[in-house]
């Protein structure tokens, strides 16, 4: 213990001890190992036995030629507290390493201290920007362990919800990346848009963000009377403003200078890194959970999977885009066919009494008691069910040993996976293309280090 | 589909679950990813220490610490789960880094988190926690709420 009062410039072993990672963090090369050396420069391929042109890797390189710099953690453009260390050479990157593990929490940790009930509270703030497919991801995963069914106005407000929640993603993303390239007024059009959808959350919900909406056995509550009309006029407004970023953005050449061409990935790398979603669609691969494995009622509504060519930033961006527009195809499609019904499960298991009878029934009481303190008890097993978040696959992976708090919850973060690519879509571009490719690949960190 | 020698159970919303021993472990994956099995979509670890006596199928023997692999078939739209038993100890599996480069952040998690060693991934070292954190906060052992926080101190006034 040293005097807490010295004077930092006194202690540099403190002062270095306190920004330093060790090992996590980038190396100079003579400290590095050849396939350490590989992953920084994004040579995933060299794994599986398919081989890079020697003369593109730069293995050679003396240490004073080049230069590490940090990027983060709280660089306005790593969207959070991502902190890159690049390698450079004049303006171009080199080497990259993602280090990451600034906002953990231990949230799989805390997963574990709570009952079933309270778990889809938890999981609702990894993902921030995607709250109720976070709840959604959980809640499947739950109601599988249970074995129950939910009725079928439940599914079709949960699809409802998840898609808002996909296009206010989205327009988040459309409001960052407009920004990361110099584009101010995307980020307020963005953000503007987005408060619709989080009014109508407000609405629904009592919350704008993290709303526990979605829970085992149903949803939290039904749809606010005339929702229909807010629906409608969500998706009318959000519609037409997608054709005006169009204008504003999709034409501009500047805008296409920086996108189109710049951080390519094949189909072959995405799939050898395990990246999912909107990166992975990019690159022609039309792999899309909603379609392909299908959940809730997404087999019975019409919509297109986005898939692009190139897997640039450029096909990146207008997956994106279009899904705002199959989004609010989704969505429409929801409003003519939502069923009537119970929002919510009536098995008494997992669902409380009706608050009308908990005054006049004691047992009603109890029950409403015992299920709010103690939780309900879920059967031993295990169970890994995923769903297709706005990033890509969010996986859910809970251990039950027959109590009322999971044994073990998992969440595989979509971003988590995908920033693993982002050494191999910098290699070669300059520090400017290094901030849009952050922001195609659109992390959120909150995910990323739970 | 697994080679031969290898335990298969049921799974729940998966296709299949296999549970390897830890020297056949690699070479099940492999011939999945030989099977059209593309992608590894999740590793992860857990810690059965208060569940030493959890139903397995017929011929596993139960150990403290679990490896859970689950790999997906774009083609053939199937999940595949993987379940190797690691070891009491000192927990150790091979690394899938050969075959699926994109387990790399993943297994960096689990050894992490939980202190599982995976043999032959190129950076084996803390991801989500700072480099000179004491333990494995996920497992069961590990004190959550009695263990003073571990905080580097502040500089100091300036």
């Amino acid at each position: 213990m040293s005097e807490p009062t010295v004077r930092a410039i006194e202690r540099l072993d403190l002062l270095t001890a306190e920004t330093s990672e060790g090992a996590q963090e980038l190396q100079r090369r003579e400290f590095t190992k050849p396939s350490e050396l590989g992953r920084e420069i994004g040579a995933v391929l060299l794994a599986n036995d398919l081989h890079i042109d020697p003369t593109q890797v730069d293995l050679e390189r003396r240490d004073d030629e080049t230069m590490i710099i940090n990027m983060g953690p709280s660089h306005p453009s790593t969207h959070g507290v991502l902190r890159l260390m690049l390698e450079l050479d004049g303006e171009y990157v080199l080497r990259c390493k993602p280090v990451i593990g600034y906002l953990h929490t231990g949230m799989e940790k805390t997963g574990e201290e709570l009952s079933y009930i309270q778990g889809a509270t938890n999981v609702t703030r990894m993902d921030y920007l995607s709250p109720v497919i976070n709840e959604l991801n959980y809640s499947l995963a739950v109601e599988k362990l249970l074995g129950i069914e939910v009725p079928e106005r439940a599914v079709w407000i949960r699809m409802l919800m998840s898609e808002l929640n996909r296009i206010s993603s989205h327009l988040v993303w459309m409001a960052t990346n407009g920004m990361d390239l110099g584009s101010t007024s995307m980020m307020i059009y963005g953000l503007r848009e987005r408060e619709l959808i989080l009014a109508f959350f407000e609405k629904t919900a009592g919350l704008r963000m993290n709303l526990n909406f979605v829970r085992p056995g149903g949803v939290a509550a039904d749809l606010p009377d005339g929702w229909q009309d807010d629906v409608r006029v969500i998706c009318d407004t959000i519609l037409e403003r997608t054709y005006e970023y169009d204008q504003l953005l999709t034409g501009q050449p500047i805008f296409r200078q920086r996108m189109i061409g710049v951080a390519p990935i094949t189909a072959e790398e995405a799939l050898a890194l395990s990246v999912t979603g909107p990166v992975l669609r990019s690159t022609g691969v039309p792999w899309d959970l909603r379609r392909t494995m299908t959940y809730l009622a997404y087999d019975q509504v019409e919509f297109d999977v986005i898939v692009g060519t190139y897997g640039d930033n450029f096909d990146r961006y207008s997956i994106r885009l279009n899904e705002i527009r199959e989004s609010i195809r989704i969505v429409r499609q929801c409003v003519d066919m939502m069923p009537r019904g119970d929002y919510r499960s009536q098995d008494p298991k997992v669902t409380p009494p009706p608050r009308a009878r908990i005054g006049e029934s004691m047992e009603a009481l109890i029950h409403h008691f015992k299920l709010f303190t103690e939780g309900f008890h879920v059967p031993v097993g295990e169970v890994y069910s995923a769903v297709e978040s706005p990033r890509g696959e969010i996986g859910c992976y809970i251990v039950s040993d027959g109590g009322a708090k999971p044994y073990r919850l998992h969440v595989r973060g979509p971003s988590f996976v995908n920033l693993q690519a982002i050494a191999l879509l910098m290699r070669g571009g300059s520090v400017s293309d290094a901030i849009t490719t952050i922001s195609t690949i659109d992390p959120v960190l909150g995910e990323v280090d739970r | 589909m697994a080679p031969p020698g290898v335990v298969i159970g049921d799974a729940l919303a998966a296709d299949l679950c296999c549970f390897p021993t830890r020297d056949q472990y690699f070479a099940l994956v492999r011939s999945f990813k030989n099977d059209a099995f593309e992608m590894c979509i999740d590793v992860c670890g857990v810690d059965y220490l208060l569940h030493m006596e959890r139903p397995l199928p017929e011929g596993i023997v139960p150990t403290r610490f679990e490896v859970v692999t689950n790999l997906l078939s774009l083609s053939k739209r199937q999940r595949v789960r993987i379940r190797v038993q690691a070891g009491d100890d000192e927990p150790e599996v091979a690394s899938l880094f050969e075959l699926y480069p994109g387990v790399e952040a993943m297994e960096r998690e689990v050894f992490d988190l939980m202190g599982i060693l995976f043999s032959g991934h190129p950076d084996l070292t803390r991801i989500l926690m700072p480099e000179d954190w004491e333990g494995h906060p996920l497992r069961k052992d590990y004190g959550a709420g009695n263990v003073p926080v571990q905080f580097k101190e502040a500089p100091g006034p300036r």
